[in-house]
């Protein structure tokens, strides 16, 4: 490992309040009694149900099945009956259709869920084949399907595969305490991800926030040939893609591009862990850590969740509320996206339920814009919020984006930052969403 | 559904950075000036301050109040451009000085384009350059600290500004470099104190209210070019006696950085601090004008959206970037 700490150019330290749960193992919480799983857990195409009503499915079986490249396959998390199969309300706030079992508590293992044979055996496609129909997706929220990113474009040759170990957001330590807990399998799905890829070089990159987690995954990685841990400059958004490759190898994805395009591949440290559990166990994704946290709740906890188990289940088991939350985020305080019930299930990409104080609902006091600069000191693409801000909230999305809106990676620095506490990203935001409207009218 | 709570867009929390706070730092890190120019000048420094800052907190509020827009006079930046209209006064002035700059200050340059933010020069300047241009003989009749006439007995109220001495060309009647330094010079009551000037910029900066790429480049380009257009040939000038003598701490630390009148970006932010020291030595060394600071950050202040526009930073992804090996 280099001694040096890597970082990138901008971003902000806010309170990181990671202490609430850095130190507490992963405890399993017991599977609930009706799983609600969403057919949509992923960006791309919705899956197809492969059950009806009424049918019996067995713990690991796949149950809805992927249309598309752009897709993966959705599991039953636990064993019974299907109940039914209806929109239910998700956590991007819309209502999907979900398949909905009744949990008859005997976990009757389907008969799918086989050890894979060891990595020497496999050859590339046969292990992204394994990893496509386990449902993986990126753990770290975007649920981008991980097959996908594992298939470059034509043309494009990657080098690199880094492990984003960063996990910048405030309160969340779910990632923290795999790497901890898990190093091996973290190394493991690694070596599967540079097998697939034809790379022969790896870094895990850690923020220094997490000496225990560097240290485990140090001590995992001695010995394995072509991977290498790093320390980043705990930050935020230490762990935007952008930000990582450009902390770890001194490359700028360019404008509108992917990683592969500078020869990177970056997958979360808890997508590498599913992987190594799809191959080691067969075990498809049906579960993940959760990080149950914030003021409001009495004992915040990091929970290995069944997916399909509900928001009000999971706050339950973690003593329920402390008084009364101002707001309820799954996800991180910075990017995650505020609920308004507890009647949600967890899914692929529920990094964590964070239930911030009653005072974190009181607006501030919004002010004139003083052209202070703040906002163009700490934003790590280089823009000007304040300017693209100006013109969104002007309905002029012509200049918006002549300010290069569309760079924005939302991180929510700008905001985050601004002394007269202006809706920096969140004019962005919807700058962005017109611009590509207007885009694809025109297309 | 029985409970639910707030939805909003991310983030979901801010930092505690506020722009009253902000403003507040500002008015602390003046605090040790104004110190300095009531123990130099006497207790009418306070008083014309006090007067200042009254004035131009009451204007805003009476045109906020009229105007039935949102009374912002709890972001204290009218009190700092009080503050600051008073600090380019001589101690010498009549009572109604302040209340006309201060007033002209918030009303015209302030108010009228839209309050905090939307001005596009720096109130406290305009006002100076406006009072000036009015009551020349007010503004322009300095008094010897009192320190000074007690310790000399002198009876003469009345003194040059070192800059003064300096544009007669008589440089052996300058005061000693450290006596500019602590301030026991003529001038206003804001702009002699080097020492108690640096003291507040110190407490900006590490409050991250400021950041020192304007201050110094403005500082070191009037340093650079005083020195070099010396009176007695190339490489002569009495480049301390410049950067000391006049108003240029207080405006390059606390006019030039004015947010709402200065670049965002940090190239920006340079060419503002060596376009400010350019025009201040132009003025100075070859103006009719003994002090040029004034004018300098108000003609600057206004090309401000222009550096802005010229400067935008590369944005990440779009330069050079290096290419997979």
């Amino acid at each position: 490992m280099s001694a040096s700490i890597l970082t990138f150019k901008g971003g902000v330290h806010p309170q990181y309040n990671k202490e609430l749960t850095n130190r507490l193992p992963i405890e399993v919480m017991p599977a609930p009694s009706e799983a609600v799983i969403p057919l949509s857990q992923h960006i791309g195409a919705p899956c197809e149900p492969l059950v009806a009503v009424g049918d019996e499915v067995n713990m690991g079986q796949k149950i809805g099945e992927a249309k598309g490249f752009v897709s993966v396959p959705v599991h039953s998390s636990v064993s019974g009956k299907v109940k039914a199969i209806e929109p239910r309300l998700h956590s991007s706030g819309q209502f999907v259709n979900s398949i909905v079992i009744e949990n008859d508590r005997l976990d009757t293992l389907d008969e799918s869920v086989k050890p894979k044979e060891d990595l020497n055996n496999l050859e590339p496609d046969d292990i992204k084949e394994i990893i496509k129909e386990a449902g993986i997706v990126g753990m770290g929220g975007a649920t981008f399907p991980t097959h996908v990113k594992l298939t470059p474009p034509k043309g494009k040759k990657v080098d690199t595969v880094i492990i984003n170990g960063a996990e910048c957001e405030p309160y969340l330590t779910c990632d923290h305490r795999l790497m901890v807990e898990h190093p091996t399998e973290i190394v493991y799905g690694l070596k599967a991800i540079l097998k697939v890829l034809g790379v022969d070089k790896g870094i895990i990159a850690i923020e220094v926030n997490k000496p225990d987690a560097i240290e485990a995954v140090e001590k995992a990685t001695d010995g394995v040939k072509g991977v290498e841990v790093v320390r980043l400059a705990a930050k935020y958004p230490q762990g935007g893609e952008k930000q990582l490759i450009n902390a770890v190898t001194d490359r700028e994805v360019p404008s509108g591009g992917l990683p592969a395009d500078v020869g990177v591949v970056v997958d979360n440290v808890g997508t590498v862990y599913a992987i190594a559990r799809a191959l080691k166990e067969g075990m498809p994704l049906i579960d993940r850590v959760v990080t149950i946290t914030g003021q409001a709740v009495n004992n915040p906890k990091n929970l290995l969740v069944r997916i399909g188990t509900t928001l009000n289940d999971v706050v339950e088991f973690c003593g329920g509320m402390k008084g009364n939350p101002g707001k309820l985020v799954t996800g991180g305080p910075m990017m995650g996206v505020t609920q308004y019930t507890l009647d949600i299930p967890v899914i692929k990409g529920t990094s964590g339920v964070v239930l911030l104080p009653e005072d974190a609902a009181i607006s501030e006091k919004v002010r004139a814009c003083t052209q202070c600069g703040k906002c163009v000191e700490v934003c790590p693409m280089n823009l000007m919020p304040l300017f693209i801000s100006m013109y969104a909230l002007n309905d002029d999305f012509e200049d918006a984006e002549k300010y290069h809106a569309l760079d924005c990676i939302e991180c929510g620095c700008c905001s985050y930052i601004c002394p007269c506490k202006r809706p920096l990203v969140e004019s962005i935001r919807q700058a962005k969403r017109e611009i590509t409207a207007k885009r694809k009218k025109e297309a | 559904m029985d409970n639910q709570y707030l939805v909003t867009s991310s983030p979901h929390f801010r930092s505690d950075y506020k722009i009253e706070r902000m403003m507040l730092d500002v008015i602390i890190a003046l605090l040790p000036a104004l110190i300095a120019g009531t123990v130099f000048f006497g207790i009418r420094a306070l008083m014309l301050t006090a007067i200042s800052m009254v004035t131009a907190v009451l204007t805003e509020y009476v045109i906020e109040k009229l105007l039935h827009r949102e009374i912002t006079i709890d972001d204290y930046s009218a009190a700092v451009t009080g503050m600051l209209v008073a600090f380019n006064l001589p101690p010498t002035v009549s009572w109604w000085i302040p209340v006309v700059g201060s007033f002209f200050a918030i009303s015209i340059v302030k108010m009228c384009f839209g309050g905090l933010g939307n001005n596009f020069v720096n109130p406290a300047l305009a006002a100076r350059v406006f009072l000036l241009a009015s009551w020349p003989v007010q503004m322009t009749t300095w008094k010897i600290p009192e320190a000074v006439s007690a310790a000399t007995a002198a009876d003469a109220m009345t003194t040059a500004t070192p800059l003064a001495v300096l544009k007669t060309g008589t440089i052996t009647h300058l005061p000693s470099l450290w006596s500019m330094f602590i301030g026991n010079i003529g001038g206003t009551i804001g702009e002699t104190s080097t020492l108690a000037l640096l003291i507040g910029a110190a407490y900006l900066v590490y409050r991250g209210v400021i950041n020192l790429k304007t201050p110094l480049s403005f500082i070191a380009t009037v340093g650079i070019m005083t020195w070099i257009f010396g009176p007695d040939g190339m490489f002569t000038g009495p480049f301390l006696y410049h950067i000391l003598g006049g108003g240029l701490i207080l405006g390059a630390f606390y006019m030039a950085t004015d947010y709402a009148t200065s670049p965002v970006t940090p190239l920006g932010q340079i060419i503002m601090g060596i376009g400010c020291g350019i025009f201040t030595s132009v003025i100075r060394l070859w103006g009719g004008y003994p002090e040029g600071v004034s004018y300098a950050i108000l003609l600057m202040n206004m090309v401000s959206p222009l550096i802005d526009r010229y400067t935008m930073p590369k944005v990440f992804g779009t330069k050079g970037a290096k290419k997979v090996a």
